[in-house]
């Protein structure tokens, strides 16, 4: 395939986070956070005085470093820069919406999720007319 | 859609006719193949398509637990413990492993996580739990650990389901994108192709006959031509020896041979040429 980018085939990638204080501390408990020599993390922690600018850089930063397979992003946060991430169609690494503790979590606004969603509602009533 | 737009320039040769026929069945078997292809790529789609919504509802299970289990290590452990996390990052225990898989062509990425003892025993990344509830609240931070674990376990499943989603969705567009130019353009095309190769050889053949008709016409009223030609020429020879022999004029000569002709032609029993002879024995004597 010409236009498909190629899937990196990686035997150790990290997981990168963009979500609130509580879930970042709760993911870096778990072990994902990493900080490499020159002190750059793998997280950000969004809280009120983030700015949007700040946000995206860390996006576009996260989703073009090639050590980092899985993006988890709390899904108010996706909804504060919603253009990038329903812009970005690479497979890897993954963006993964994921609901935060103060937000609830709405299926709606997931731009996977209700791809999801109308494949499979389309799906089930041609399923159920046959 | 006339069939100036609907088919190959080329030459319309037997050789042609061939190259067009063998591409006609590559095409038709290229069709046959990517439509297995293509059902095949929707089957793994639906049954990754149930999985996600499955895994979707379990990754809110998962996220509440651990806020649960967050907010009692917060409450047992002191707001303070957060900073503590925070400043003791160094380098990941928990790593995704990325691997492809392969379905009808079609890499397909999956995730796997595990635990990177080197990382975890290099860095005190793995030792700051154990410093992290040493005041109070132990219990509680690991059971909050050991529940954000589970919640990575189901998001890095859920993200390898969705990526293959969104891979097969592109491939799948991909593939019956070819199904339909196969069937719709590059097939019809090679039709009719063929059949205007087929026409033009016919109108070539029977341009040939025609031709070779016309030429042996020809070549029939050029021998009769010929014919005439030489027999004339032999009677007026005939005309002038008589003349010279007898001493008569060539008029007077030619007249008398036109004579002898009808006398022959009259006789229709006997052979001309014996008959000639004959008189021209008779004219000897006199």
């Amino acid at each position: 395939m010409a236009g498909r980018p190629s899937i990196p085939t990686n035997s150790s990638a990290l997981i990168a986070i963009i979500a609130d204080e509580d879930t970042v501390t709760g993911f870096l408990l778990a072990g994902v956070g990493n900080v490499d020599l020159r002190k750059k993390t793998n997280y950000l922690i969004v809280d009120n005085k983030t700015t949007v600018k700040q946000i995206e850089d860390a996006f576009k930063e996260f989703t073009t470093r090639e050590d980092i397979a899985i993006v988890l992003i709390s899904q108010y946060v996706a909804n504060m820069i919603r253009f990038l991430v329903d812009s970005y169609n690479r497979p890897v690494p993954a963006i993964l919406e994921i609901p935060s503790k103060d937000h609830p979590y709405d299926p709606a606004h997931d731009s996977v999720l209700s791809r999801v969603k109308y494949l499979f509602s389309a799906e089930s009533v041609a399923s159920d007319r046959r | 859609m006339s069939g100036q737009t609907q088919r190959l320039n080329v030459v319309p040769t037997v050789t042609m006719l061939g190259v067009m026929k063998a591409r006609l069945v590559g095409a038709t078997r290229g069709h046959a193949l990517l439509k297995k292809k293509s059902d095949a790529l929707t089957v793994q789609f639906r049954a990754i398509l149930k999985k996600i919504v499955a895994a979707k509802e379990s990754m809110g299970e998962a996220m509440r637990a651990s806020s649960f289990s967050l907010a009692e290590a917060k409450y047992v452990a002191g707001d303070g413990v957060r900073h503590v996390v925070l400043q003791s990052v160094r380098s990941a225990s928990l790593r995704v492993r990325s691997h492809q898989e392969n379905v009808a062509g079609v890499k397909l990425p999956k995730f796997t996580h595990f635990v990177d003892p080197a990382a975890g025993s290099a860095g005190p990344s793995n030792a700051s739990p154990s410093l992290t509830g040493l005041a109070r609240g132990g219990q509680q931070v690991a059971a909050c650990r050991a529940a954000h674990v589970k919640a990575i376990e189901v998001l890095v499943e859920l993200a390898s389901l969705q990526t293959s989603f969104l891979t097969l969705d592109e491939a799948i567009k991909t593939t019956n994108r070819r199904v339909n130019a196969l069937e719709n353009v590059v097939k019809p095309r090679l039709e009719n192709t063929i059949s205007y190769i087929k026409g033009e050889l016919d109108e070539l053949e029977r341009e040939d006959f025609f031709r070779l008709k016309k030429i042996q016409g020809y070549k029939k009223r050029e021998i009769e031509r010929q014919m005439a030609a030489a027999k004339q020429f032999a009677e007026e020879q005939l005309a002038e020896e008589v003349a010279l022999k007898r001493g008569i004029s060539l008029g007077a000569a030619t007249n008398m041979l036109v004579a002898v002709v009808e006398i022959i032609s009259c006789d229709a029993g006997a052979p001309e040429s014996h008959l000639f002879i004959e008189w021209r024995r008779f004219c000897f004597r006199r």
